[in-house]
């Protein structure tokens, strides 16, 4: 296998863009990559996306960004994996990187969610739950989670405020990043207390909808070298798993079994294990998704989320930064981009080019980015070459 | 809008809780499957759900999808069958604070939406407590 290199990472302005269109979010997303890798040609390219034929009308994406792009014949193809879409677009470009097929390849993500009002935005969600068995009954994403929340707060005494911790912590992430949705910060309070949308999970614990897209540029670690003028970033790990597409079909529902076996693999795949990682970017759709996720990645112990995240240690500082970009919380969650926005952050970071929120001396980071309630989950491992 | 063959080939599960239980390791599917992901055997014989259980964990909808928006709040659980199959339903006949983890239920047969106003009427179980 080919060792591969991120050599150019492009974000945007996450938010409402009433003003701009599926394939614009996109392209800006995907030329602002392709300026920081300072490459001439793509030889390939992947396309993240969860349900654009829900939120626009339109699907056949591969074909609609190479075109717009600017570099047909070249191909291009969508990945889709629910809200797992930009995480497993990135796998597919690093595989086929990797496996010598293509040579310098883009990945991107994209959603663009505010073409249709709340109701409509709430199916396209649900679509990615068991339609005939969950969705049936009425329930929603933030329903489903807050069962799982509810679980994790009986099983081990997880706290109101533990969930809000999280919030607190991503928003003061999100305040220093200029392409973050929301910016504002919040406090355990107004967290608790602002609408609730599912018990126990208000509208502050969850993640907005957003427009918005991400790319990175990978080739081989060789051409890198020869061609990037920026700090190597090599992609050491990678791993990926499913779980029942059904939250009531798991054994235990706090567990996300997905995300722990995508870990293992990914570390196995790097030789390293959960403390050597210095910085993470996880998968908080809701507050508790964040709490059960640094437990699956074993940042910390089965049931010990919660005060992990109330006692500073997943800060900005603290023993094991996570979502120093704000995370889906307060970065925003356009579904089918942020998995590709997870390895932005982390390239960033590596190359110490994240200003007020740069995690000293990172050397190591991790993304995890996981589809419905972590029926499909994707981690890679990033280090500085 | 969906085609009735779609509501109708799921009636066997929701009006009649039909499972299928494997004749190599025993485990018991809801909704049946064609193979079983315990133990990879093709055989199964037809077994219905028992109809009480205990609410697992549950959640009460205050901003729900929009063929559900007149109903809420409404709670929706996961209840553990007394033969031990997991499913979700909403819970009803009771306030949403009346509901604990724990509480026995029993599973009945009820309306669940309608498609739009002249479409089919969807009915399916739905979890009351029991006694």
């Amino acid at each position: 296998m080919v060792d591969v290199a991120v050599i150019g990472v492009g974000m945007m302005k996450w938010g409402e863009l009433w003003d701009k269109s599926l394939r614009a979010v996109f392209v800006e997303a995907a030329l602002n990559a392709i300026d920081d890798a300072g490459v001439d040609r793509i030889d390939s390219m992947y396309v993240g996306c969860m349900t654009s034929g829900l939120f626009t009308g339109q699907e056949h994406l591969g074909a609609l960004m190479a075109d717009y792009l600017g570099v047909c014949p070249i191909p291009a193809t969508r990945v889709e994996s629910a809200c797992a879409s930009g995480g497993i677009a990135f796998r597919q470009g690093l595989i086929e990187v990797a496996s010598g097929m293509s040579e310098i390849v883009l990945v991107g993500g994209v959603e663009k969610m505010t073409d249709v009002d709340g109701g409509g935005a709430t199916y396209a969600l649900s679509t990615a739950a068991d339609q005939e068995y969950e969705d049936y009954n009425g329930v929603t994403f933030p329903g489903l989670y807050a069962m799982m929340a509810r679980a994790h707060m009986e099983k081990y005494g997880t706290t109101r405020k533990q969930l809000s911790e999280v919030a607190v912590k991503n928003h003061d992430n999100g305040s220093k990043n200029p392409n973050a949705q929301f910016r504002m910060k919040l406090t355990v309070d107004k967290v608790a207390g602002s609408v609730m949308v599912a018990d126990p999970l208000t509208i502050l614990d969850c993640s907005p909808i957003t427009d918005g897209a991400a790319a990175a540029i990978i080739c081989p670690l060789e051409t890198a070298k020869k061609i990037s003028k920026k700090p190597l970033v090599r992609v050491t790990g990678s791993g990926q798993a499913t779980d029942t597409i059904a939250l009531h079909q798991r054994k235990d529902v706090t567990w996300l079994a997905a995300a722990e076996i995508a870990a293992e693999k990914a570390y196995k795949m790097a030789g390293v294990k959960p403390s050597d990682i210095d910085l993470a970017e996880v998968h908080d759709c809701f507050t508790i998704a964040e709490i059960c996720a640094i437990e699956a990645l074993g940042f910390a112990e089965k049931g010990k989320g919660g005060p992990v995240s109330e006692n500073g240690e997943t800060a900005i500082g603290g023993r094991i930064p996570i979502n120093t970009s704000g995370g889906l919380k307060s970065k925003g969650h356009p579904v089918g981009a942020t998995g590709v926005a997870q390895i932005c952050e982390i390239t960033e970071q590596l190359r110490g080019e994240s200003g007020e929120r740069q995690v000293k001396d990172a050397k190591r980071g991790l993304t995890q980015n996981m589809g419905g309630t972590c029926a499909s989950s994707v981690v890679h491992i990033l280090e500085v070459a | 809008m969906s085609t009735s063959a779609r509501y109708w080939r799921e009636i066997p599960q929701r009006y009649r809780y039909e499972a299928s239980k494997c004749k190599g390791c025993g485990a018991v599917w809801f909704p049946p499957r064609l193979i079983c992901a315990e133990c990879g055997k093709r055989e199964f014989e037809d077994v219905t759900l028992s109809n009480t259980g205990k609410v697992q964990t549950f959640t009460v909808i205050r901003v729900a999808p929009n063929e559900f928006c007149d109903e809420s709040p409404y709670a929706i659980g996961v209840v553990e069958l007394d033969d031990g199959v997991m499913i979700q339903c909403q819970i009803v006949d009771c306030l949403p604070e009346e509901i604990k983890t724990g509480m026995p239920v029993k599973i009945e047969f009820r309306k669940v939406k309608q498609e739009g106003q002249a479409g089919i009427i969807n009915y399916g179980y739905k979890a009351v407590p029991a006694a």
